[in-house]
């Protein structure tokens, strides 16, 4: 049976190459992909909790499936943000997103 | 045989991930998103969590990557730019050193873990288990978040409806 | 459970199922061809072999044979990979359709299929049709040609649209039968208004599973009229092949994964006595739902695409939604 830390590691090193696309994008688009990494890091660590400390108990899955849930939502509304942004300024860039700057 | 699982869906879901972060192009990168997604439904199945394999195929592969692409189409492909290369160099050093610590602190608590093996399982993961569960003990929350869908639904659709004539950018 | 249980059966079953698959497929392009000839009182390909019975091979051998072009201005990586993407998800989701009742072979118990009776089943058949999509939509994509790109994003809509009342359905279906192992869903016994409900349903799923074929009249991935073939247009030689025999194979597999759910899958008189006509009993069946798949191809014709889109989702969904309420209603009123 794997160590539940083997899990962890692996969703932690998820989570932060997530956390470093986030950063280092400038495509709002590729920036979204960096956040879903993220959520999805989170999913595979309530399992693995799930797992291995309340099998008994289905709370950590339910948590999750609450956060895929979210993530349908979170992508649906960001991606239709991306839409009317590329109408309105007809880029994606978050640089040259600067319409309140005077 | 659970360990050449696990290592071979866990490194696929790594390359998944870097994949994502480092490809130069949008699509490349949605699509490294779906091998990251699908080695994680693996994950998952190893673990005995069925539905929630195949709901995170369902939602994630067929919808969320596919609304991506759809996306990335529609805006058209634009190249997924490096700042941190162009602007601030340094940072990129900064991130390694990050990451080194990182592994170390990880490392570390892979070595002095004091979590072992789990206890047993009597088919938690199956759907009628978690089916149950879900309508009964949760059903709050779980109506909450179709709630929460609801609205996403409701803001993406006004979010993207065209309010102005057809296509042409504005002028600046 | 032992090694012979494990790897020789599965990798001797499947490369069996897949034989058949493909050979079935290649044939049903002439069954479509001769059967489209007659609808439109013509003799269909009647020149290679006693009536045209060689000539899926022909097709095959000419296809083959013609030279490998990538064209120069495709995304390479994407373009190779894009009818691998098409072909897995129309061979995978065979994987859960039971032939036929299980079988005894030197001593062995041999269930007739490849994983049928896991608790998910039903699952399965959603996710794989979910993932149905990534072969047209990456083509279109790699082609880096209009005609193509709209293609794609047309049938991204499409399939996602029409993937929700399929759900719908197959939840209703969830709802009659209780479980989500197909094998159990073919051989549980039944009362007669569950059945006669079910073929109610019927036609909306018959519906959905069009449109997630790419079947007409719903084939707007690759309209010839107004986007010349669309994701298919820089497809060619061996590479089209793929595309063309995926196609063909999803309206098979889909086809004999419908006879499973709503109309008994191997089921039929005398298969207790004879198993081996359980394999020949779905067989039939699904040719009848092949028949129907080309029956409406020769009769109807392709909507427009805003039609498409409010077909689904003003008509197709309210009424699976209704359907799923009633099931709900029936099944605790009736049982």
């Amino acid at each position: 049976m794997i160590p539940l830390s083997w899990y962890l590691a692996v969703a932690a090193i998820l989570f932060v190459i997530g956390f470093y696309g986030v950063l280092s994008r400038r495509n709002a688009i590729a920036i979204l992909m960096g956040i879903e990494l993220m959520l999805n890091a989170v999913n595979l660590n309530l399992v693995a909790f799930w797992r291995y400390t309340q099998p008994d108990q289905v709370a950590g899955q339910v948590f999750a499936i609450i956060v895929i849930t979210v993530a349908a939502a979170e992508a649906a509304v960001g991606l239709a943000l991306f839409i009317a942004l590329y109408r309105l300024r007809g880029t994606v860039h978050i640089d040259e997103i600067d319409l309140l700057r005077g | 045989m659970e360990w050449v699982f696990f290592g071979l869906f866990g490194v696929l879901a790594l390359v998944g991930s870097v994949g994502v972060v480092v490809s130069r192009n949008a699509v490349h990168s949605a699509l490294f998103l779906l091998v990251n997604f699908a080695a994680t439904a693996l994950l998952f199945l190893v673990l005995g969590a069925q539905f929630l394999a195949l709901a995170q195929v369902l939602v994630y592969a067929g919808a969320i990557v596919v609304l991506f692409i759809f996306v990335v189409m529609l805006v058209g492909n634009e190249t997924v730019d490096d700042f941190v290369a162009r602007e601030r160099p340094w940072l990129r050093w900064a991130a390694v050193g990050f990451f080194l610590v990182f592994i170390a602190v990880a490392g570390y608590s892979l070595v002095m873990s004091g979590w072992e093996a789990a206890k047993g399982l009597a088919d938690y993961g199956a759907v009628e288990r978690v089916g149950a569960v879900l309508y009964r003990e949760y059903l709050l929350p779980f109506e909450l978040a179709s709630v929460i869908l609801l609205a996403a639904m409701i803001g993406a659709i006004i979010l993207a409806a065209r309010t102005r004539p057809p296509l042409g950018r504005p002028e600046e | 459970m032992d090694w012979v249980d494990l790897v020789v059966i599965p990798i001797i079953k499947g490369a069996l199922i897949l034989f058949i698959l493909l050979t079935a497929t290649a044939y049903l392009t002439l069954f479509e061809r001769k059967l489209i000839a007659r609808f439109q009182v013509r003799l269909g390909p009647n020149r290679a072999g006693p009536f045209g019975l060689l000539q899926p091979l022909a097709d095959a051998v000419k296809l083959f044979f013609k030279e490998e072009v990538v064209p120069g201005h495709v995304n390479k990586p994407v373009y190779l990979l894009a009818p691998m993407m098409a072909m897995v998800p129309a061979i995978a989701l065979f994987a859960v359709v039971p032939l036929g009742p299980d079988l005894s072979l030197f001593g062995r118990r041999i269930p007739l299929h490849m994983g049928g009776d896991v608790n998910v089943a039903l699952l399965y058949v959603l996710a794989i049709a979910s993932v149905g999509t990534y072969g047209v939509m990456l083509a279109g994509w790699a082609s880096n040609n209009n005609y193509s790109l709209l293609g794609a994003m047309r049938t991204s809509a499409q399939m996602i649209s029409y993937e929700l009342p399929m759900a719908i359905i197959v939840a209703s279906l969830l709802l009659v039968t209780g479980t989500m192992s197909v094998v159990e869903i073919v051989e549980q016994p039944r009362p007669l208004w569950a059945w006669l409900w079910l073929w109610l349903g019927f036609p909306l799923y018959f519906i959905t599973m069009l449109a997630e074929s790419n079947r007409a009249p719903f084939d707007f991935p690759e309209t010839e009229n107004e986007l010349i073939a669309g994701y298919q247009t820089e497809y060619g030689g061996f590479k089209f092949a793929v595309f063309y025999i995926s196609e063909y194979l999803h309206m098979l597999t889909s086809s004999a994964v419908a006879v499973t759910l709503f109309f008994g899958g191997w089921r039929g008189p005398f298969v207790d006595q004879f198993p081996l006509l359980g394999p020949v009993y779905l067989a039939l069946k699904t040719v009848a739902i092949l028949f129907l798949y080309v029956w409406v191809r020769a009769s109807i014709p392709r909507l427009r695409y805003d039609q498409l889109m409010s077909f689904g989702w003003k008509y197709l969904l309210p009424w699976s939604l209704l359907y799923l309420a009633v099931t709900a209603v029936l099944v605790v009123a009736l049982s």
